[in-house]
């Protein structure tokens, strides 16, 4: 009964998201109010409709209603309370369903706090979310209905895939959609702007909140994904340049590229057409990260054909977004007036650097995942693009990104001093060079360029720092002068600084590991010892062992530390009950300077393991940057300056006090 | 060592692919686990050395996206122990990959070569960074002609407007 009503909710909510994107539409363009109210309620009753039917679907896996195809298909009596919840998401229907939901909580989320914006804007904007949210109802009910039943209903379930049961995986899809999703509204506003002809500083203010919290659980999403992938998939990988992976990055440069612009558009009114372009593009990718990931079109040609009406289905919901927002911004844009001069030498300029760079970024990404896919349907010649293509071209775009980017922000807006920016990174460039030296000195035995790659990264967080200092007039007035200064600089400023931070933090770990990760494969007895990076790791034995719903063999491993406890370290294997797959988990000494990681392999035919010892160093600081990143902009989020709801007056570009 | 290899033909590899493909797809399983084995290492560290290179960049063909480096499916060790079994026949690394490519085409390849048809692949990117930055260009170009007198000379004031300024021109101060 409840699994009924969740499904009659749904239905209701797609009626009630046609209203939605037709009324308030209408009423915009001719002016009605009372057209133009309908859209506020209709968003709020559009995510409780929601709600229900996700809840209904919560409802059906805990009580593990095997009734139910999608439970059947996906969850088990015995699986952990924790997946089954996360089971709801850990397949195709209820991945849409948790799609949409989150679609909803956005649309309801303007519905609510959009009260100051003007009134057609409003319309259109949830106007046009609404269209989003029709598109993938209609997707769900008619494609991908999770609350199919079964007759007779089975006995138990066939379980969810058992690499997906992980803490880290659970909630990888929700924040990875929430990035996606928080997309469509950086979209539905430039959708609404095209409509109106209008953009202003006071729509980039309105946009740029959106886009910030979509980008951060984007970014942390792709974490968590990499995450999983370092400690689950066991060898020590952090990312595979696979096409699922590519899915969700380039949602994520583009986005990226978003935030800046935005700035520009926000404190200079230039680069409004771009931005919005940017807008449109950013949530195209999203919705083919969507389509590339669920169709099934990635993971094998042959899955589409499997099911190809979800693929054309889904196909045809990208083409139509994505082509009739270009279409609207190719008839609109030129009705954009273009605002803010400034030099190519400026604030400005160094952001449309960034734009330029990350655009360029984006679309190699792209190339590279679709390629084979479009050659092959073209000529039927099948190739790989893999890690080396995108390391080849993918690394070159951002070497120079980074190294511009301290200067970007010491150059002011509309027309900057280079000369200065460099006089007030000179200390910035001392610790960069010292850097590259001693690593250089350190690790003469190579590669020559991982020493310089390791500098790039030292050199962005040098600058970061030398920002703040500078602004807080480091050497002017006493200690507590420049220390009330710097507790006094916005929010954004301490954003800025920490993301940009994150970055190089990030590459920092990504040079380390890459450059220096040092590997040993040996077959091990109990009593064997083998040495890596300095550890002396012995296999103390084996263990049989029963988990909840899997059973495992466990190596456990002693490494002695000076003058401390040993470490105890466990890589074991595991073969799950249902489906019946076997899974590796790694033994992991995590530690900042770099992780001890065992995996245990086969047993070899003398009777002992094959295991592989590798040692990452600086691994850690890739996801330690990412959380940075995140944390970065969350303080930009709480800036009083973005969160004050009703931006002052739009003043003329030129008032705008140069920052 | 051409044992294994020599049994499977071209036409076996294809339907291998596709059940694995398929498995692959139904069951949603990545299983990156464990690749290389004790017993395929070769004792002379530089030989290894290279061994692993040259693997880095061969695609495991029943794998969604692996190199034979990191797959521990049987075809990939297979093509480990060729690898190797032609490293250490004295076959050098090019010799090597080009002995795998005979036999499986060029979709082992990771790293797809330059020619006619992967030709926009290897160009795209330049060609994307040159129209990225004419768009850029194109952009300053528009904002550098965006002067207030530009501006003004393209839309002038409405009679209104100009009667609006005046009257907040003439506003006095407090």
């Amino acid at each position: 009964m409840i699994v009924e009503i969740g499904h009659f909710a749904l239905i209701l909510a797609l009626l009630v998201s046609m209203g939605q994107m037709v009324l308030p539409a209408v009423g915009a363009a001719s002016r009605d109010d009372r057209l133009m109210a309908v859209a506020q309620p209709a968003a709020l009753a559009s995510l409780v409709l929601v709600s229900i039917s996700f809840a209904a679907l919560t409802y059906a896996y805990v009580g593990s209603d095997f009734s139910v195809a999608n439970v059947w298909a996906n969850s088990h009596s015995a699986k952990p309370m924790l997946y089954k919840v996360s089971g709801v998401w850990g397949n195709h229907e209820g991945s849409m369903l948790l799609w949409v939901l989150i679609l909803v909580a956005f649309g309801a989320s303007v519905a609510v706090s959009g009260g100051h914006l003007p009134k057609t804007l409003q319309a259109n904007v949830l106007a046009t979310q609404a269209s989003i949210s029709v598109a993938f109802l209609l997707f769900i009910l008619l494609t991908s209905n999770p609350f199919e039943r079964i007759v007779p209903a089975p006995m138990e379930g066939k379980g969810l895939n058992p690499i997906l049961q992980d803490p880290a995986l659970a909630l990888h899809p929700p924040f990875l959609y929430a990035g996606y999703v928080g997309f469509s509204m950086a979209f539905s506003f430039a959708i609404a702007a095209l409509l109106e002809g209008r953009t202003d500083a006071a729509w980039a203010r309105w946009v740029r909140p959106w886009t910030l919290a979509a980008w951060m659980c984007l970014t942390l999403g792709i974490a968590m994904g990499s995450w999983w992938a370092y400690y689950e998939l066991g060898w020590g990988g952090w990312w595979f340049w696979d096409p699922v992976e590519n899915a969700s990055f380039m949602p994520w440069l583009a986005g990226t590229a978003l935030l800046h612009s935005a700035l520009v558009m926000e404190k200079r009114e230039a680069l409004k057409v771009w931005t919005v372009l940017l807008a449109i593009l950013t949530f195209s990718l999203s919705l083919m990260g969507t389509f590339l990931v669920r169709s099934g079109v990635l993971s094998s040609v042959h899955a589409f054909a499997v099911d190809p009406q979800r693929g054309v289905f889904i196909l045809a919901i990208m083409v139509l977004f994505t082509g009739g927002a270009l279409a609207l911004f190719a008839a609109r844009a030129g009705s954009l007036r273009q605002g803010g001069m400034f030099a190519p030498i400026s604030r400005e300029g160094a952001l449309v650097l960034n734009n330029v760079l990350l655009a360029t970024a984006t679309g190699t990404v792209l190339i590279g995942t679709l390629y084979p896919l479009v050659l092959e349907s073209i000529t039927g010649a099948k190739i790989s693009v893999g890690p080396p293509y995108f390391n080849m071209t993918f690394v070159p775009l951002m070497i120079p990104l980074l190294i511009a980017l301290p200067f970007g922000s010491f150059l002011g807006w509309k027309r900057g001093d280079l000369v200065a920016a460099r006089q007030r990174l000179m200390a910035a460039a001392v610790v960069t060079l010292g850097t590259a030296l001693v690593a250089g000195a350190l690790f003469w035995r190579g590669p020559w360029l991982a020493p310089l790659a390791l500098a790039v990264g030292v050199w962005v967080i040098a600058g970061a720092v030398s920002e703040v200092l500078f602004r807080a007039r480091l050497g002017q007035g006493d200690r507590a002068e420049v220390f009330r200064r710097l507790t006094n600089l916005p929010r954004s400023a301490w954003g800025s600084f920490i993301a940009h931070t994150g970055v190089g933090v990030m590459v920092i770990g990504i040079v380390g590991t890459t450059a220096w990760q040092s590997e040993k494969i040996v077959p091990m007895k109990a009593g064997d010892t083998a040495e890596i990076a300095g550890y002396r790791v012995t296999l103390k034995g084996i263990e049989t062992r029963r988990g909840p719903n899997f059973g495992e063999e466990a190596g456990v491993f002693e490494v002695p530390r000076e003058g401390r406890t040993p470490l105890l370290l466990e890589a074991t294997k595991r073969l799950y009950d249902a489906p019946r797959q076997p899974t590796t988990e790694a033994g992991i000494h995590a530690a900042l300077s770099g992780d001890l990681y065992i995996i245990l392999g086969d047993a070899q035919t003398d009777g002992s393991f094959a295991v592989r010892l590798y040692f990452n160093p600086l691994v850690r600081f890739i996801w330690l940057g990412a959380v940075l990143m995140f944390i970065g902009g969350a303080f930009s989020l709480s800036d009083r300056r973005l969160r004050v709801g009703a931006p002052r007056k739009a003043r003329p570009p030129m008032a705008v006090p140069a920052e | 060592m051409g044992r294994i290899s020599a049994k499977i033909d071209r036409r076996g590899i294809a339907a291998l692919a596709v059940v694995a493909a398929l498995s692959v797809a139904t069951s949603g399983a990545v299983d990156r686990a464990v690749a290389v084995q004790p017993d395929e290492v070769l004792t002379d560290p530089a030989l290894e050395k290279r061994a692993r290179g040259i693997s880095a960049g061969l695609r495991c063909l029943v794998c969604q996206n692996q190199s034979i480096d990191d797959s521990n499916a049987p075809l990939a060790r297979d093509l480990r122990l060729v690898v190797r079994e032609r490293i250490k026949s004295g076959d050098s690394d090019e010799a090597v990959v080009a002995y795998v490519v005979g036999r499986y085409g060029e979709f082992v390849l990771l790293r797809p070569p330059v020619n006619a048809s992967t030709l926009m692949l290897w160009i795209a990117p330049g060609l994307l960074l040159v129209a990225a930055s004419g768009f850029a260009l194109r952009l300053w170009l528009r904002s550098g002609s965006a002067t207030p007198d530009a501006v003004m000379a393209e839309a002038p004031l409405t009679s209104d407007e100009q009667a609006r300024l005046d009257s907040l021109l003439k506003r006095p101060t407090d």
